[in-house]
């Protein structure tokens, strides 16, 4: 599944879409004119804009918008201008994920998940062959799934009970029992947690790649919830026959405490943030309307709606800053591994998966009776819905008692 | 959508006005200009002729109001608002 990607360029070929065409203005909620990205997630928005009812009724796949993100170059994004890709900072990626979370949240976290993995492999991954090779397929388009979480490990992502099995020279075997594993059939890879070997402490974990070719998934649950209808984290039980060259060089307690947890926290809160923006954009078009109904006088929901953009503003500072933060020491292992800075990505995740419920609730209550249907030009039915899963995957009681320990060492960075 | 026939209105045209008449009702009734909008020049600098950014909010509303059209977020600026040349050609790209 190799897509045509463009590298480097913009994606003047297909011509600006009417909502990104002038965006560059001075307008107050364009994006920022150097913004290198913001044309093609615009015209991936829109896709997956018209698919996202349908994906959340029918709890499936965007997979109209996944095809649109490989032929955009938006899963390459973040390949090292080194390697032959774009070399996005998580700045640029977090505003890609807001763009598409206000269009269809389902979308935006197959983004973000994707980016949490993708960017482990030439951050953590060495240069054996198969991980090299696996960074090639993602320059290419290639969207990367995960499987973290065990069942019998109670959705703990660092520890695992399924282990690395060496079976022959060089090759490994691997069978997990994942309680969920996101978007896995439309995968290109799934890279995978594991003890680094059958006597390894649960803790001791690698990741390794598993390609579809090399990998059985016998499903063992439906994902039928109440939002992020179309992630699809299906319970699957994984059997890989893979090379070792396929496990990424460093440890998962590294690659998680310095990319994976502190990029997906990052990326999610940013695609929360697109859901909040979505909803509240159907609350100012209701309040408009009302507006135009006596033009003159101000009608009482815009000073909800004025409230409502004030939690929203503070919300999207808060992850852009977050995204800033790491960026500027996206390169630094000591920082990345210092108490203060997990415990702040754990608060960024924890405030901006209760702020996006909120935001959407008030945005619900400013639209009234049409907010509050089930469907609709003015439903934010779909919004509250995904905004709900936020504070559930990964809970944010587990974080918190996380950080329940660390914050007797460590506090904020102010 | 350069030279719009809009030199010959016929006047008072209710049912189905045209678009810059729309723009120069809307200013009228508030754009609280310190000329009268109905016969400034469609190019005439409108915030030199007293129109603030508050008043550009409510000669937005009845022109969606009076069109049924809605701006689309990426017009809403200030430059838009500038002449009634520029405000007609956002309104007639936002029908």
């Amino acid at each position: 599944m190799t897509a045509p990607v463009l590298v480097g360029g913009s994606s003047t070929a297909t011509g600006p879409s009417p909502v990104a065409a002038t965006a560059s203005d001075v307008g107050a909620t364009s994006t920022p004119a150097t913004d290198r990205f913001g044309a093609r997630a615009a015209l991936v928005a829109e896709v997956a804009a018209r698919h996202a009812d349908e994906v959340d009724r029918d709890a499936r796949p965007p997979r109209e918008a996944i095809a649109a993100m490989k032929e955009h170059g938006l899963l390459a994004a973040a390949v090292p201008v080194a390697l032959g890709g774009e070399g996005a900072a998580l700045s640029e990626l977090a505003t890609v994920a807001t763009t598409l979370g206000k269009a269809c949240a389902a979308t935006a976290m197959v983004f973000a998940m994707h980016h949490g993995q993708a960017m482990a492999l030439w951050r953590h991954g060495g240069v054996g062959l198969g991980v090299t090779a696996m960074t090639e397929a993602v320059l290419r388009g290639a969207l990367v799934a995960s499987s973290t979480t065990e069942k019998g490990i109670g959705g703990d992502a660092r520890r695992s009970t399924c282990a690395v099995e060496v079976t022959e020279a060089g090759r490994i075997h691997l069978h997990k029992d994942a309680p969920v594993i996101s978007y896995a059939t439309e995968a290109d890879a799934v890279f995978v947690t594991a003890r680094r070997d059958p006597g390894a402490a649960p803790s001791d974990q690698r990741l390794v790649i598993c390609l579809p070719e090399d990998t059985t998934l016998t499903q063992t649950s439906t994902w039928d919830t109440l939002g992020l209808r179309g992630t699809c984290s299906n319970g699957w039980v994984l059997d890989a026959e893979t090379h070792e060259d396929r496990v990424l060089r460093d440890d998962y307690a590294t690659i998680s405490a310095q990319t994976v947890l502190p990029v997906s926290h990052v990326l999610w809160a940013a695609v929360w943030t697109g859901i909040a923006a979505g909803a509240a954009d159907r609350a100012r078009q209701a309040v408009r309307r009302q507006a135009r109904a006596a033009v003159g006088t101000t009608p009482p929901g815009a000073l909800r709606l004025a409230e409502l953009l004030v939690d929203l503003q503070s919300l999207a500072d808060a992850v852009r800053h977050a995204a800033g933060r790491f960026d500027a020491v996206a390169d630094d292992p000591a920082v990345l591994g210092s108490t203060s800075y997990a415990l702040a990505a754990n608060a960024l995740k924890v405030n901006a998966s209760e702020r996006v419920v909120d935001i959407v609730t008030k945005a619900m209550r400013i639209i009234g009776i049409a907010g509050f249907a089930a469907s609709g030009p003015m439903s934010v039915a779909r919004h509250l819905r995904d905004a709900h899963g936020a504070a559930v995957m990964v809970s944010n009681d587990r974080l918190l008692q996380n950080d329940a320990a660390l914050a007797l060492m460590s506090g904020a960075i102010l | 959508m350069h030279q719009d026939p809009t030199s010959a209105p016929s006047p008072v045209a209710l049912a189905v006005p045209s678009v810059e008449q729309a723009v120069r009702r809307a200013l009228a009734d508030h754009g609280r200009l310190t000329v009268d909008a109905s016969d400034v020049a469609s190019i005439a600098d409108l915030y030199a002729h007293g129109l603030t950014s508050h008043a550009t909010v409510n000669v937005m509303l009845a022109i969606e109001n009076d069109l049924d059209v809605e701006f689309p977020d990426a017009v809403l600026h200030r430059a838009t608002f500038a002449t009634i040349e520029s405000i007609t050609a956002a309104a007639e790209a936002a029908a």
